[in-house]
């Protein structure tokens, strides 16, 4: 992993503008809380991982200890410290979906990908990764995977979605049972 | 807005106290025990442990009273049985993953977890589940870590960034897989990493160089005071069969708070080490030969006999209590002899006015200082417990710092206003921006180093600081901020005591050492005097008085053995003029003896009597031509007098004054655990200063 490291990151000039616009945004004295937003811009920038010298780069933007930064990064899950996969795919695991068959959702992606928790396919493309509750239990079980949330899953539509997507298909997002958001319409529920 | 007294009721009894006292605290005010891991009085609140449940009436859960502030008519339980099961509770969880290791953890015997577990814990482990083990993290030479048995307090953490400012530990992932580890892993870069030992409440990290070697309970414990620098922090001196086992600090809100520096704690396996345990005497091989005392002394008389008092010099070095520096002087006046200095740096600056010496800001006042201007000195390495109460002033906010001298890392953010002594003039003149700051100040400040005060514009930076600190309002009735860092424990003293040239001829240190290079002196006494050139004193006689066979005592013709600072009742005089005094806490080694008496027994053989048989008498007679030294721990206003002579700053820059913190002196040169932190930490910390 750290051969992955680069020796220095900066912010491209895009991104510098957006860091100053998001620095600004807080009270004077208190810019440090810029700091989970510029993270994820430095994140984003690096191909949805954060090397040590951006957070490093971030820390020296804000004037924080730079062990502070890295507590950070390391303290919320969505910052991957490590390359990951084109496709990160987050698996809840928390009481609600686990109660919902969270389980068969992991194994599914597991067997499908030939991967474990923790680990990306040799082609790159996918990483698998544990995290605790997306917030979305209404429609548990829940997988994230980029930016994306896809919801009420089954085996069956979690093999679909990882088709699609290696297949270079784009899958259908949310509720995969048509759910409309978290209504109680009912329409869309089993 | 809280109400500015709130009355509340604990355990029902009455309490006022001031706004924004916790709850814990106001329990301490009434003599009642919480149990805390977490909370730590000198550090920010982290409220993460829950040790310190107490119930409040109304409140619908139990409360961390850590970091519950007091208000009006709580009423507030600690001794209920739904206390002692909430207690139990949270004791059960903090050692659902602690080992079962205190048989063979050192913290044994001083853990807060051991005896409040004793206190409130059950005697059954209800559960079966796997404990978690935690990777040990390389922290340098000083302190070893067994991360499984850290309950994730963060008090570490909170001291790296809250007291010593290196910012070096953290938090890292979270949850079940937190793990409090430094940035970097490998030797801690900071002079008060020590203290991290006394912070952590569990074994987690406790110190290397004192690893397995003795239980708490076997200690014989003795409070002194540290002379590994001027400051002379207050420390308890743990002793085992007549050895030191270790050191560590002792309260003083004075001068050190609760803490102290790594070589204050660290050195004192050098006093283990390279001893002079009994008299030599240069044999006509040319090599030391152990001797009795007589014959020692025998050999100084006869050689000293017909010699002119002007070719006899003494010099006295950095860790001399007074009363030898006294004793010594009441000698060499019966001798007639005037040549004697205890500025071993080769200072010549006018000691006349106490004023010109000390540090007249009190350490403790420093937090009242807002603006600082530190000359020529780095008070990180030269005085850690004054650098990290600037630090502690500074992380306050409201206090601008400039540094004249060397861009060094302090922890605290300042303006670097010039590398000479010539920068003083720019602010002197208000051509420096520093200028107005210091203008504007209200209790402004000036420091400067000793090693500054050395060089060979010393004089003209004395001067200079003089006139800088009276013309920025420096000098008040209510507040002096002129002020002197000593480097040496023993300095102070010595000029307190006139250990100073004498007479119309007498020499100091630059010419003495001249002129036993010229051969134009005869006989050189080295009172503990180690940080001299001492390979240019040409065909001098040199006697060497110490504890330790370091540079002197090589040169030395005749080597008399003397008490290290744990083996003597010694009066010391720290930075501030505070009076202090260490104790004995083992004896003296072989046949050592206390310097005071090594002189009385010199001066009976040179059939000039002191009339001196106990430490008490010396100090006594020392007491009664120097009243302020029977003062003991009074820092006493200097009165201004006019000093100094001045003359032309020069443009070189000024160098360090401490190039290496570990190794100031000749124990901590013998010490293993600094000649450990020599190779490991200070490459480090020169790196990070030329980034
Ligand atoms: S190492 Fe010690 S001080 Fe640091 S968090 Fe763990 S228990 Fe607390
Ligand atoms: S438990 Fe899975 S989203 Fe909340
Ligand atoms: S002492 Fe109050 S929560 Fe730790």
């Amino acid at each position: 992993m750290n051969n992955m490291q680069p020796k220095s990151f900066f912010f491209t000039p895009e991104n510098e503008a957006e860091a100053k616009k998001i620095i600004a945004k807080y009270p004077a004295g208190k810019q440090v809380s810029a700091i989970l937003p510029l993270l994820d811009r430095a994140q984003r920038q690096h191909g949805g991982w954060l090397p040590s010298a951006a957070i490093v780069y971030v820390a020296g933007l804000l004037s924080v200890p730079e062990v502070k930064a890295f507590e950070v990064a390391s303290f919320y899950t969505m910052f991957n410290l490590e390359p990951t996969g084109k496709y990160l795919i987050q698996l809840c695991r928390t009481t609600p979906c686990w109660l919902k068959g969270g389980e068969d959702i992991a194994r599914t992606c597991e067997t499908r990908l030939g991967i474990k928790a923790g680990e990306t396919t040799p082609d790159g493309l996918f990483t698998i990764k544990e995290v605790e509750c997306l917030g979305a239990c209404v429609n548990a079980p829940v997988m994230q995977i980029n930016d994306d949330y896809y919801e009420n899953l089954t085996p069956d539509s979690v093999m679909k979605i990882l088709d699609d997507l290696a297949a270079g298909r784009k899958p259908k997002v949310g509720s995969q049972t048509g759910r409309c958001g978290a209504c109680s319409c009912g329409k869309g529920d089993e | 807005m809280g109400c500015p007294m709130p009355k509340l009721t604990i355990n029902g009894r009455e309490v006022e106290v001031a706004e924004g006292t916790s709850v814990l605290q106001a329990c301490e005010q009434l003599g009642i025990e919480i149990p805390r891991f977490c909370y730590h009085e000198r550090l920010s609140v982290a409220g993460s442990c829950r040790m310190c449940l107490v119930d409040v009436e109304k409140a619908p859960r139990p409360v961390a009273s850590c970091a519950m502030p007091c208000s009006e008519g709580m009423v507030v339980h600690t001794d209920t049985p739904a206390v002692k099961a909430e207690r139990q509770a949270v004791m059960e969880m903090l050692l659902l993953n602690h080992p079962l290791e205190c048989p063979v953890c050192d913290q044994g015997g001083e853990c807060d977890l051991q005896d409040i577990a004793f206190a409130y814990g059950k005697d059954r482990c209800r559960s079966r589940e796997v404990r978690r083990r935690v990777r040990d993290k390389a922290m340098g030479p000083l302190i070893v870590t067994a991360m499984t048995r850290c309950i994730h307090c963060t008090r570490c953490i909170r001291f790296m960034d809250e007291i010593a400012g290196t910012h070096e530990l953290g938090g890292f992932y979270r949850g079940e897989h937190l793990e409090i580890a430094p940035l970097i892993e490998g030797p801690l870069l900071s002079e008060l990493s020590g203290n991290l030992v006394d912070v952590c409440p569990v074994g987690a990290l406790t110190s290397k160089p004192y690893a397995f070697r003795a239980r708490p309970w076997e200690l014989t414990k003795t409070e002194s005071i540290d002379v590994m620098d001027a400051v002379g922090s207050a420390i308890r001196i743990d002793s085992r069969g007549g050895e030191v086992m270790r050191i560590v600090p002792r309260l003083h809100e004075g001068i050190n708070e609760e803490w102290i520096g790594d070589k204050t704690r660290f050195a004192c396996d050098g006093l283990r080490l390279q001893r002079l345990d009994t008299p030599y005497v240069r044999g006509s091989d040319g090599k030391l030969q152990p001797a009795s005392w007589a014959e020692a002394l025998g050999v100084i008389a006869a050689r000293l006999k017909n010699v002119q008092p002007s070719r006899i010099a003494a010099l006295a070095g950095d860790l001399v209590d007074c009363e030898a520096l006294f004793a010594m002087g009441q000698l060499l006046d019966k001798m007639d002899v005037g040549n004697r200095d205890c500025r071993q740096d080769g200072a010549v600056y006018d000691t006349s006015v106490r004023a010109a010496y000390v540090m007249n800001t009190p350490i403790a006042s420093i937090e009242k200082a807002d603006a600082v201007l530190l000359v020529g000195v780095n008070p990180r390495t030269e005085a850690t417990m004054v650098n990290a109460r600037l630090y502690k002033r500074w992380r306050r906010g409201g206090m601008a710092v400039g540094v004249i001298g060397q861009a060094a890392d302090l922890g605290y953010a300042y303006e670097h206003v010039g590398y000479s002594p010539v920068a003083l003039r720019d602010v002197m003149d208000g051509k420096h921006a520093f200028a107005s700051v210091l203008k504007a100040a209200k209790n402004p400040m000036i420091i400067v180093g000793a090693g500054a005060l050395a060089r060979g514009d010393g004089e003209a930076i004395h001067a200079a600081a003089r006139e800088l600190a009276e013309s920025f309002g420096m000098i008040r009735e209510d507040w002096n901020g002129f002020n002197v860092l000593q480097q040496a424990a023993a300095r102070v003293g010595g000029l307190d005591l006139g250990f100073v040239p004498q007479g119309q001829y007498g020499m100091g240190v630059r010419s003495i050492l001249a002129a036993a290079q010229g051969g134009r002196l005869d006989a050189l006494y080295l009172l503990g005097a180690d940080e001299i050139d001492t390979a240019h004193l040409g065909k001098t006689f040199v006697i060497y008085q110490g504890s330790h066979g370091d540079r002197g005592a090589q040169r030395a013709d005749v080597v008399l053995p003397a008490a290290a600072y744990t083996e003597k009742d010694g009066t010391y005089v720290n930075v501030e003029g505070r009076v202090q005094r260490t104790r004995r806490a083992v004896p003296p080694v072989g046949e050592a003896m206390e310097d005071w008496a090594i002189i009385a027994a010199l001066s009976r053989a040179l059939a000039r009597p002191l009339p001196y048989e106990t430490v008490k008498a010396v100090r006594g007679a020392m007491i009664a031509k120097h009243p302020h030294l029977g003062r003991v721990d009074d820092v006493s206003v200097n009165a201004w007098q006019p000093f100094g002579k001045g003359g032309t700053l020069s443009l070189q820059a000024f160098g360090a004054a401490v190039p290496n913190y570990y190794m100031t002196n000749a124990i901590c040169r013998v010490s293993p655990t600094m000649a450990a932190c020599t190779a490991a930490i200070l490459p480090l910390q020169q790196k990070g200063e030329g980034k």
